[in-house]
């Protein structure tokens, strides 16, 4: 049941675009303690289908830039690939750690996004 | 004439390579597009996750996109390199299927919701929540 809660929130978060694997990876690793490349293979696996569920809303909704999308998934494929290659060479701790570092930069990010885009809105 | 300026120009005193290629929108945009691709395949590949938090902003900021179209588009640009990052993570033998297919049927559901929400929420709020829990998830896994 709570594997089942952690994901229902994930999805709602992810389904808005905000990122849920930023939410779902610490949340199974604090409470099903997997292994971190397994927590961040669940999040990769359980990203698909909801993508694609909220890929076809946004389709119908007409919202997607494809002439921004594609050339940017033509890198980010190369990028994908060093990655992931990385990450496996990684042993579980030092990648968790690794991750917690990232996730602490990811979240004073958003603090700080925020005030852009209220200055953004002041100058429209 | 500064430093910068004798790198960027050549004998005859016009303006080099340097110049042409970050002053030429078109070239700009191609390199934002790089530097946007690389980065967000790299820390969702690195991390399975996180593509989208580095997407939305770039696309935003970088490329002056509207944020509901933002939010859409990474979701367009990270689903494939997801399912990359995947296979690899899945042929190294990453991967519990119990725990995935649980987590997953919520999930679905969840991803469903989240994009209707999307036309009618304002994120704002649920940002500001969502930072702290980053935060204090962050902290939890370093110490």
């Amino acid at each position: 049941m709570i594997l089942f809660l952690i994901g229902l929130i994930s999805g709602i978060i992810s389904g808005m675009g905000i990122g849920g694997g930023t939410i779902l990876i610490p949340a199974l690793v604090i409470f099903a303690k997997p292994d971190q490349h397994v927590a961040q293979s669940v999040n990769l696996i359980f990203f698909i289908p909801t993508a694609v569920i909220a890929l076809i809303v946004h389709i119908k909704n007409k919202r997607i830039d494809f002439s921004v999308a594609i050339p940017i998934i033509v890198c980010g494929l190369l990028g994908a690939y060093i990655g992931s290659r990385l990450a496996i060479t990684l042993p579980g701790p030092v990648l968790k750690k690794y991750f917690g570092f990232f996730l602490l930069v990811l979240g004073i990010h958003e603090m700080l996004r925020r005030k852009e885009g209220n200055i953004q809105k002041q100058g429209e | 004439m500064n430093i910068i300026e004798k790198f960027t120009k050549d004998k005859k005193g016009k303006k080099s390579i340097y110049k042409c290629f970050f002053g030429g929108e078109f070239l700009t945009k191609y390199i934002k597009f790089i530097l946007i691709g690389l980065a967000t395949g790299l820390a969702n590949g690195l991390f399975g996750s996180g593509g989208g938090t580095i997407t939305v902003p770039a696309m935003v900021l970088l490329l002056k996109k509207e944020e509901h179209v933002a939010h859409a588009t990474a979701i367009a640009v990270i689903l494939p390199l997801t399912i990359v990052s995947a296979l690899l993570y899945i042929s190294n033998d990453f991967i519990n299927w119990g725990l995935t297919v649980k987590v997953m049927i919520g999930g679905v559901v969840g991803g469903y919701i989240g994009a209707k929400l999307l036309d009618k929420c304002p994120s704002h709020v649920l940002r500001k929540i969502f930072a702290l829990f980053m935060i204090a998830a962050a902290i939890r896994m370093i110490f």
